[in-house]
């Protein structure tokens, strides 16, 4: 397996809060990992200095890797040329990621012209085709529509279109299904797994709830107060967790979650 | 209030207005000549001349002196003409953003009456009252008072729609309270941004209507009516219209770099303030408004 | 008032929206976000709503308080009709039950100390006593400290702003207490501490509690009685155990097999 993402000793500083402290994390090719964490936990702040968009004046120290390339201390145009082409990043809220005014169609077809060099025709042709490969109803008609007409779960799957668009190798979600409904979310988590399986893309995933990281990652990373705490295999973490921080997120997925004698119906 | 100190914009906008409020009142006690004293044994004076600071007019009227006194003209017809616009603007709000019906009504009398210049009210009621202080400070407070009306209504709207009066109305308050304990008090610092705007537009707007002859009539020294009398002299003696035009240029200028820096100070630190807040996932809100 | 009957009564509820305008003539089409819906809640009972968003669930939570006015149907309290009017037309009701609201962040009035804010509803429903002495008892309830009376929302994180929210929603003494989402908003952390407060609140003084919510976990936990409901109607209604271990309705198995579980190892 070759290592695709190495993050080493990262440290982020905004103003004078240390946001992320000496994250270490690693990523193969083609592998899945959460990263799992409560909100302030810093595990959004580490996706986005991956990205290299973090806000003005932040201070970051350590390395990033992206197949072996250094990311970190690279100008916006270098950047450029790996945001969307080999790193892309699904967003939270399906209302805000998208440009309201501007069709979705046409959204999807930013990236693939940039990335792929398509003609404007062509680009359309391929953002219909993968508006069907994100399960997007009636994609003829929708991928004209503007983001205000579709459900957040439509939205999402265009967020899933336009990031898939480049072809990246690496897909970053940060927490893609927690503003949806959980028949939603389950539609949302099983797509992403479909998309990320075919494609071999590698995937990260952040998110706060451990029912969904256990369900999507192989390996989990848990933060919690800018620091990993422990990463490993899904399993081995969740039922064997060593440190703190994972026991108490534990402890309180169990406390609100469904309650695990009940046994699920199949619809 | 420190906040505004910060900024060199903020710093420059207090200077200046402190300057003119302290030449207002200073004026009220001391001028070095009467600013309506005709002595037409000094036309045209040159500036340090015989005690003549910034010189005399055609008239022989002290030029410092009528700038001095002038300045009492402008704050009052400023804070006069400003403070009508905050309860006009105020009033009209609270009419069109309460009420669910009629409040849409009152919202679209207001969009017209903005579409309105200032100057045309002035010149209407100068035509029926004649030209005085109060046609200047009742125009500006209309004219001014409907866009402030235009800003306050969407705050209003926008508190009206807040969880905190959605719970206001189930603790049982009554519309009168939610507007005095709830609506106002939030509206409050959008709205004493906005006066600040109208501070600076009244200047101006008092020395234009001045100019025109629609303001403080004569005798009563008037920045604006300085301008038109010294201006037709400008090719001959150049100098003397200057200084009412420095004068109302330094006003405006502090006051809307004094608006700058209140703006700057308030606004981003509630933003910042919010989002600060660790702990809250987004709320999923719901999909069609009623 | 027997033991039976019901305290709060929910009939025939019906709610229509109008849309935007879509086009320039024509009418307006029209959202039908509940279509006849009927509850009932009993003294010291507790009921969670589920639903997803455009289930109508908002909806109904507004018309059981008496905030907006159902277009057909009735709600009933101790058999008394609750009809939308002037503020002083339902103090009775607004004495009786209380909300808690999503978002602790929009539901406390920045400009107003934390004790202005627990002390309104006393205020306005013209509660008698010593309205200083309640607040210090609603804050203590909450188990918040009494110095929260003087400091402003802002000080406070969302868990503790939710247990303000809560102590004004106690200080009128109601019967019943609605819960709309009242910890959708809150780090899972928080989340079960304030879903303990409320469990012990209800218990000790005797509470209906009518918690609406998207999260069946958290309704599992707190609730007796479970409503589900989509598209403006109530497709199942019982105690929670059954709807959980045995739902009916198509929608409700849907919605539970949707559900993330997390694995439970034996060696646990």
């Amino acid at each position: 397996m070759t290592a695709l993402l190495e993050i080493d000793e990262l440290t982020v500083r905004l103003g004078d809060r240390l946001v992320v402290d000496r994250v270490s994390l690693g990523l193969d090719a083609g592998d899945r990992l959460g990263l799992i964490g409560a909100s302030g936990s810093g595990k959004s702040i580490t996706s986005l200095a991956v990205l290299g968009l973090l806000p003005e004046g932040a201070e970051v120290t350590g390395s990033i890797r992206l197949g072996g390339t250094e990311l970190l201390g690279r100008s916006d145009r270098e950047l450029s040329a790996v945001r969307g082409r080999r790193v892309a990043m699904v967003f939270q809220e399906p209302r805000t990621a998208l440009d309201p005014l501007m069709r979705v169609g046409k959204q999807i077809a930013g990236p693939l012209r940039r990335h792929r060099g398509l003609s404007r025709a062509d680009a359309a042709a391929a953002a219909v085709a993968l508006a069907v490969d994100v399960g997007l109803p009636d994609p003829e008609r929708l991928v004209r529509a503007y983001p205000h007409q579709l459900s957040g779960g439509q939205r999402q799957r265009v967020g899933l279109a336009i990031a898939l668009a480049g072809e990246p190798e690496l897909l970053i979600a940060d927490e893609p299904t927690t503003a949806l409904d959980v028949t939603v979310q389950a539609e949302i988590l099983a797509l992403l797994d479909d998309l990320v399986t075919r494609r071999g893309t590698a995937l990260l995933f952040i998110t706060h709830d451990l029912a969904v990281v256990a369900q999507v990652a192989r390996r989990i990373a848990v933060m919690a107060a800018g620091r990993i705490r422990e990463q490993g295999l899904t399993e081995q973490v969740l039922r064997y967790p060593a440190d703190p921080a994972t026991q108490a997120l534990l402890a309180a997925a169990r406390a609100t979650g469904f309650p695990a004698l009940t046994r699920k119906r199949t619809p | 209030m420190t906040g505004v100190w910060r900024s060199l914009g903020g710093r420059i906008g207090v200077v200046l207005v402190g300057l003119l409020l302290l030449t207002a009142l200073v004026s009220l006690f001391w001028a070095p000549f009467d600013p309506t004293f005709i002595d037409p044994r000094v036309p045209w004076a040159a500036p340090l001349t015989g005690g003549h600071l910034l010189g005399t007019d055609g008239s022989g009227r002290d030029l410092f002196s009528q700038i001095l006194v002038g300045s009492r003209i402008t704050a009052f017809v400023a804070a006069t003409a400003t403070a009508m616009a905050g309860v006009v603007g105020v009033g009209l709000a609270v009419l069109a953003a309460v009420p669910r019906r009629a409040g849409g009504l009152v919202g679209q009398f207001i969009d017209v009456l903005v579409a309105f210049p200032t100057i045309l009210t002035a010149m209407i009621l100068a035509a029926v009252y004649g030209g005085s202080v109060w046609t200047a400070v009742v125009a500006i407070g209309i004219g001014a008072g409907v866009n402030v009306a235009r800003v306050t209504r969407a705050e209003m709207s926008s508190v009206l729609g807040t969880d905190y009066v959605l719970a206001g109305r189930a603790a049982g308050a009554s519309t009168a309270r939610i507007v005095r304990r709830h609506v106002l008090p939030n509206v409050a610092p959008v709205l004493f941004v906005q006066l600040s705007l109208v501070l600076a537009l009244a200047v101006l707007a008092e020395a234009a209507l001045s100019y025109l002859g629609y303001g403080t009539p004569p005798p009563t020294p008037s920045w604006g009516r300085m301008l038109q009398e010294l201006q037709q002299f400008v090719t001959v003696h150049p100098l003397a219209v200057i200084w009412p035009g420095l004068a109302i240029t330094a006003t405006v200028l502090g006051l809307s770099l004094l608006g700058d820096a209140l703006r700057e100070a308030t606004d981003p630190r509630l933003r910042i303030a919010r989002t600060t807040h660790a702990g809250a996932h987004p709320v999923p809100r719901p999909e069609v408004l009623p | 008032m027997t033991a039976e009957e019901p305290l709060l009564a929910a009939s025939g509820l019906h709610r229509r929206y109008r849309l935007p305008r879509a086009r320039l003539f024509g009418r307006a089409g029209e959202r039908h976000a509940l279509r006849g819906v009927d509850l009932e809640l009993r003294a010291g009972e507790s009921l969670g709503i589920v639903g997803e968003s455009g289930s109508g669930k908002s909806t109904l939570v507004r018309l059981l308080l008496a905030l907006d006015r159902p277009d057909a149907g009735t709600v009933s309290y101790r058999g008394r009709p609750v009809v939308v009017g002037p503020p002083r037309s339902l103090r009775w009701f607004r004495r009786e039950v209380q909300v808690v609201l999503q978002d602790p962040f929009a539901s406390l009035d920045p400009r107003l100390r934390v004790g202005a804010i627990v002390a309104e509803p006393l205020e306005c429903l013209r509660v008698p006593g010593d309205h200083r002495a309640r607040v210090d008892e609603v804050l203590a309830a909450v188990e918040l400290e009494s110095d929260t009376r003087d400091r402003y929302p802002h000080e406070f994180s969302g868990g503790q702003r939710q247990r303000i929210a809560i102590a004004r929603a106690l200080a009128p003494a109601p019967r019943v207490l609605v819960g709309d989402e009242p910890l959708s908003a809150l780090d899972v952390a928080v989340r079960v501490q304030v879903m303990d407060l409320l469990e012990s609140l209800a218990t000790d003084l005797g509470l209906a509690l009518v918690l609406v919510s998207h999260d069946i976990g958290v309704v599992a936990r707190l609730c007796q009685s479970t409503a589900v409901v989509h598209h403006g109607e109530i497709v199942e209604h019982g105690p929670t155990t059954q709807v959980l271990d045995d739902p009916s309705h198509p929608y409700t198995r849907r919605l539970l097999a949707a559900v993330p579980e997390l694995p439970v190892w034996t060696d646990q």
